[in-house]
C-alpha cells in the first residue's frame, strides 16, 4: 500500500486499538463500581470521586494533545494519537521519536515519507517503554501481596509507610520545580516561573481547603486540585511575561 | 466478607493479567502490522541506534517505576495505567486525590476501589479528550499553539504538584522536612537533574522518605 504518515488504514488500526484499551478501562470502572457497592462506599462518595476525576483529567489531557500536535508534525497523527493515548507519556514519547529521528539523520520538523524510517520510529518507541508493559502482568501480585503482609502486621505504620510513599514522590517533583533557580544568578530569571507557578497554586489550594473548612462550602474540597492546577497554569501566562523566555 | 474480598482482589489480578498480555501483545504487533501493510522492513541499523539511545535508561526507569507505583496505585489502577500511560503527571496525582477526598487507604480495600474508579475515569476522559482533538486537530492547532497558551502548558507539573503538596505536607510536617531539603538540595545544585530526568529521582525519593519515616516510627516521633 501507497504509504504516508496519515494513511486511512493507520487511523483505522489505532482506531481499534485505541478501542480496546477504552474498553479495558470500562471493564474496571464498571467492576471497581460493583465492588465500591458490596463495600457499603456512599454513592455520594463515589459520585464526588467520578466527577472530580473527570474535571481534573481535561487539562493534563489537553497538555498531552498538545504534545501530540508537535509530534505530528514529523510522524503524522495516527501514531502519535496511539502512542499518547495508550501506554506513553509526553516526555517519553518526544525522546523517543526525537532518539529515532536522529538516528535516521532527520529532525522533528520535517514529515516523513520513507516507510521505513516510520516503522523503524514506531519500533524504538514501543521496545523502548515496553518494560513496564510487559512487565506489570507477572509482577504485580507480587509485589501487593508481599506489600500487604507488611501494613498487615502494624497498621500504623502501614499508613505512614504510604504516606511517606506519596509525599516521597512529591518531594521530587518539588525538587524538579526549582532545577533552573541557580540560572537567576545569571541574570536569567525564567528559572522563578515554576516556583511561582507551583507557589500560586500552592496558594489556591489553601485558600480552598480554609474555605471548604471555615466556610462550608463542600465542593470546593472536591474540585480543589482541578482549582489549585488550573489557577497554577494560568498564572505562568503572566509570569513568562515577566520573568521572561520559555524553558 | 474475607472471602469475597479475596475473590475481588483474585479476579483483578487475574483479569488485570489477561487484560495486561492482550494489549502489550497488540502494542508489539502493531509496527509489525506496519512492515506487513507497507510492504517494507525497519531499517536495522537505525533501529539499533534509536533503542541503544533510548532502552537502557527508559527500561531501567520502567522496572523502578512498578515497583515504586504499584504500592501507590494499588492492583486495578496498576493494571489500567501502565496501559494507558501518564502516570505521574495525571493518573497517580488523581488516584491519590481521590484517595484523599474519600478519605480511604492506599493500602485497604476501599482505598483500592476508589482508586481503580479514579484512573478508569481518567482513562477514559483523557482517550475522549485526544478523540475530540485529534477530529478537531485542523481548527485547535492555532488555539494551542498559540503563543499566549504555550506557558500555561509547559507549566503543569508545578502547578499540579503545588497544590498536592499543601494538602499532604500539610498532613505529615514532620515527614515532610527531610525529603524537601534533600530534593531541593539535588535539584538546585546537580545541573544533571532536570525535566527529563525527574522520572528517576521518584523512586529516589519514595526510598529516601520511607527510611526516613521508619526512622522517625522507630524513634516514637511519627
Amino acid at each position: 500500500m501507497e504509504f504516508s504518515v496519515n494513511s486511512p488504514i493507520l487511523f483505522i488500526i489505532v482506531g481499534a486499538i485505541i478501542a480496546l484499551v477504552l474498553w479495558q478501562s470500562f471493564f474496571f470502572l464498571i467492576k471497581a463500581m460493583k465492588r465500591a457497592k458490596q463495600l457499603g462506599i456512599a454513592s455520594s462518595t463515589l459520585k464526588k470521586t467520578i466527577s472530580s476525576a473527570a474535571i481534573f483529567t481535561v487539562a493534563p489531557a489537553v497538555a498531552i494533545l498538545v504534545g501530540i500536535i508537535a509530534l505530528s508534525k514529523s510522524l503524522g497523527l495516527a501514531l502519535p494519537w496511539l502512542r499518547l493515548s495508550v501506554i506513553g507519556s509526553i516526555t517519553y514519547e518526544t525522546v523517543a521519536a526525537g532518539n529515532a529521528l536522529e538516528a535516521a539523520g532527520m529532525n522533528a520538523g520535517t514529515t516523513i515519507s520513507d516507510p521505513s524510517v516510520f516503522i523503524t520510529v514506531a519500533w524504538v518507541m514501543t521496545i523502548g517503554i515496553a518494560a513496564g508493559l510487559i512487565l506489570v502482568p507477572f509482577v504485580t501480585k507480587k509485589i501487593q501481596s508481599g506489600l500487604l503482609n507488611v501494613t498487615m502486621k502494624d497498621k500504623k505504620w502501614g499508613e505512614i509507610f504510604n504516606n511517606a510513599m506519596f509525599l516521597g514522590m512529591i518531594s521530587a517533583f518539588l525538587g524538579y520545580v526549582f532545577c533552573d533557580v541557580g540560572l537567576v544568578f545569571k541574570g536569567d530569571t525564567s528559572g522563578l516561573i515554576p516556583v511561582c507557578v507551583m507557589l500560586v497554586s500552592a496558594v489556591v489550594m489553601a485558600i480552598c481547603g480554609l474555605g471548604a473548612t471555615k466556610l462550608k462550602i463542600r465542593w470546593l474540597n472536591d474540585y480543589a486540585l482541578p482549582i489549585s492546577l488550573i489557577c497554577g497554569m494560568a498564572s505562568a501566562i503572566p509570569f513568562t511575561n515577566l520573568l521572561g523566555g520559555a524553558m | 466478607m474475607k472471602n469475597t474480598e479475596r475473590s475481588y482482589m483474585e479476579s483483578v489480578h487475574s483479569y488485570g493479567r489477561t487484560w495486561g498480555l492482550i494489549v502489550a501483545f497488540v502494542l508489539i504487533c502493531f509496527p509489525a502490522a506496519l512492515s506487513v501493510i507497507f510492504g517494507s522492513l525497519p531499517d536495522f541499523k537505525m533501529l539499533l541506534k534509536g533503542i541503544i539511545a533510548t532502552a537502557p535508561m527508559y527500561w531501567a526507569v520502567g522496572i523502578v517505576e512498578i515497583f515504586t507505583y504499584v504500592p501507590m496505585l494499588g492492583a486495578g489502577g496498576t493494571y489500567l495505567s501502565f496501559v494507558t500511560g501518564n502516570i505521574s503527571n495525571l493518573k497517580l496525582p488523581c488516584a491519590i486525590d481521590a484517595m484523599e477526598r474519600a478519605n480511604v487507604k492506599a493500602s485497604s480495600e476501599e482505598g483500592e476501589v476508589i482508586s481503580t474508579i479514579a484512573i478508569a475515569v481518567s482513562s477514559i476522559v483523557t482517550t475522549l479528550i485526544i478523540i475530540i482533538g485529534v477530529i478537531c486537530i485542523v481548527p485547535l492547532t492555532p488555539i494551542l499553539e498559540s503563543p499566549v497558551l504555550v506557558p500555561a502548558f509547559d507549566m503543569i507539573l508545578p502547578a499540579l504538584f503545588g497544590g498536592l503538596a499543601v494538602v499532604f505536607i500539610s498532613k505529615n510536617l514532620k515527614l515532610s522536612v527531610a525529603p524537601i531539603i534533600l530534593m531541593l538540595a539535588l535539584f538546585i545544585f546537580v545541573p544533571a537533574l532536570n525535566a527529563s530526568t525527574v522520572g528517576i529521582m521518584v523512586p529516589v525519593g519514595v526510598l529516601f522518605t520511607v527510611a526516613v519515616a521508619r526512622i522517625l516510627y522507630k524513634k516514637g516521633v511519627l
